[in-house]
Parts: structure tokens; sequence; C-alpha cells
């Protein structure tokens, strides 16, 4: 009872969160709601019990990708301008999606359902048997490190190949300010456009 | 935020623990919630709040950003070289049973190793993007 009414109130939060970052056009005021909209998110998975889930969605979510919004928005405009087009069809294309995912629904079987297709597959082998074969108490670990440690080995790549092409995209040109510095190059460059660098 | 007392103190009060924290959710996300990836962003929130606050020249000497890039290869390498470690010791690749003396233990162990590529690679991945977008001019 007490969970359905806090579900019903973060709900609504995250509601109005999204209409408001929807009908704003200071960016600034856009980057903070979708701080908080992340942060109401993982209140929610808190209530769902997805602790795992939470905690990278407040980090990341609410926290890293907050600070790199406001870093773009340093180098770009701070107000949104008004739209050119009219918004009728895009309305409507997301109204009818969201009215065939909400029809789907009824299909679901009701939340936390013990005979759902997803909890007879191998999630009763995870919690019977993990804690013999892995010997951890939090089953997440076990399954994310463990049962499922290629698609964790391709998830940490992921994450390397996202690093590199930021590395690429913004950095790597000698003498710009982005902080990593290319190795000297092994022969002079020309520097064509004459402004002191050889990009 | 030279003039900004107040957040100075305050975060410099902070980023210890916020550290300490990440330590623990690294370490201890065998038993609690929590792991790699959480502990990363954690600890790279850290650098990140640094570099808000004091700078990012400053930042930089903290964490320089020639070993933060090596430490996002070193990561990923970590984790693979623990499942080819079990393919020497006669496993499957990212078979951790082999590589304690029992195969419980082994999972422990294997487990602790690739928690710490992971969080490696998440941190310093993590700390190089703020670094490239805080360190754009317009």
């Amino acid at each position: 009872m007490i969970i359905t009414l806090i579900d019903i109130i973060l709900l609504t939060f995250m509601g109005a969160t999204a209409i408001a970052i929807l009908r704003l056009r200071s960016l600034f005021a856009v980057v903070m709601l979708s701080g908080i909209y992340s942060l109401l998110a993982a209140s929610m998975f808190v209530a769902l019990d997805a602790v795992d889930v939470a905690f990278t969605e407040a980090a990341v979510g609410a926290g890293i990708s907050t600070v790199l919004m406001m870093a773009t928005l340093a180098l770009t405009g701070e107000r949104e301008r008004p739209a050119a087009h009219t918004t009728w069809l895009p309305l409507a294309v997301v109204t009818v999606t969201g009215a065939a995912l909400l029809y789907a629904t009824f299909d679901m079987p009701p939340f936390g359902a013990a005979d759902a297709p997803v909890n007879l597959h191998v999630a009763p082998r995870y919690l019977n048997d993990s804690f013999g074969e892995v010997g951890l108490p939090n089953v997440v670990t076990s399954v994310l490190a463990s049962y499922r440690g290629y698609d964790t080995l391709g998830e940490v790549t992921v994450i390397f190949t996202a690093a590199v092409a930021v590395m690429i995209l913004l950095g790597g040109r000698k003498g710009d300010d982005a902080g990593i510095k290319n190795e000297p190059p092994k022969e002079k460059l020309a520097d064509n456009d004459g402004d002191g660098d050889t990009a | 935020m030279k003039h900004h007392r107040v957040l100075r103190i305050v975060s410099k009060l902070l980023i210890p623990f916020i550290m300490l924290f990440a330590l623990y959710v690294q370490f201890h996300g065998d038993f609690g919630p929590g792991g790699g990836f959480q502990a990363g962003v954690i600890l790279a929130s850290a650098f990140i709040l640094y570099g808000l606050i004091f700078g990012l020249e400053n930042a930089r000497k903290v964490a320089p950003p020639a070993v933060v890039t090596r430490l996002v290869a070193a990561g990923v390498l970590i984790y693979a070289a623990t499942g080819y470690a079990g393919l020497l010791k006669g496993g499957n690749f990212l078979d951790y049973g082999v590589l304690g003396a029992t195969p419980v233990a082994g999972q422990h162990l294997g487990i602790l190793i690739i928690e710490f590529g992971v969080g490696t690679t998440v941190a310093a991945s993590m700390i190089t993007i703020f670094f490239l977008f805080a360190g754009r001019e317009r």
C-alpha cells in the first residue's frame, strides 16, 4: 500500500518534470530538471528493489551527465530557439506509439508474478545455486561478474570505446587545451592555415 | 570558483569521504549493492568535484591525463587477462573457478579482480571525458 503511494507520487513528479522540460526554453533549467528526473528515476528503482541500478542511475544520470551537459552549455547558447515546425505530427506519432505500448502492457504478467516467463527461465537456477557455485550473497554481482562475465567484458569495452571516441572527437590535437597531449610528431607537419598549429 | 569559500571548504571535507565510499562500493560489491561500475563513477565524481571547485589545471595535476588515459585501457586489459588466466589454468575463458584452491575461492578472486578492472576503466573514462569536455573553449 505504502509502496503504491510512493510509486504514484514519484511517477507524478516524473511526469511533471518531463512536461516542464518540454515547455522550458532556458537550457540551464532543462539540464537541472533532467538531473532531477534521473534522481526521481533512481528513487523509483529503489522502490522496485533494484538498488544496484538505482546506484548507477543516481551517479551517472543525476551526477556526471548533468556536469557534462553544463560543460556543453558553457560552449553553446543557454536558450533554445523556438521550433520552426509545427508540433502536431510528432505529437501524433508519440501518442500512437504510447497507446500501442500501453496496449501491449495488458498482455504482460503482473509485476513480480512468480510464474512470469522471466522468472521461470534461468532465474531459479541463479537464486538457488549461485551461493553454492559462486558463494556471494549478492546474486546481482554473481550474475553480472561470473555467469554473464562475457556480457560485462563487452560492457567495459563499450565504455572504453566511448572514452576513446570522445578523445578522438574532442582531444588529441597538439596545441589545443583539451588536456590530452599527443606524442610529438615524427616529422614536422606544414602549418597550412597559419594559426600556429599544424591542424 | 575562487571566491566560493563555503563550496571550497565543504567539498574539501567531502572528497575524502566520496573516495572512501567508492572503495567501499568497489570491494563490498560482492556482499552489498554496488560493484565496479558504480564505484568507478563515484570515484570519478570525486575528481570531477575537485575539478569544478579548484579548477581544471589543479585537477590535471592530481590526475595527470597521460596516466588516466592509460588506465582506461588498463582496466579492460585486467579484465581480459583474468579471462586468459582461466584458460591457462585449464578452464574456459572467464571461468574463475580454476583460479583458486577451491572453485568458490577462485570465483571470489576472479570477481574481485574483474570488478577492479571494471572500476578502473569506468573511473578513468569518466575523468577523461570530463577533462575533454571541460577543457574545450568556445
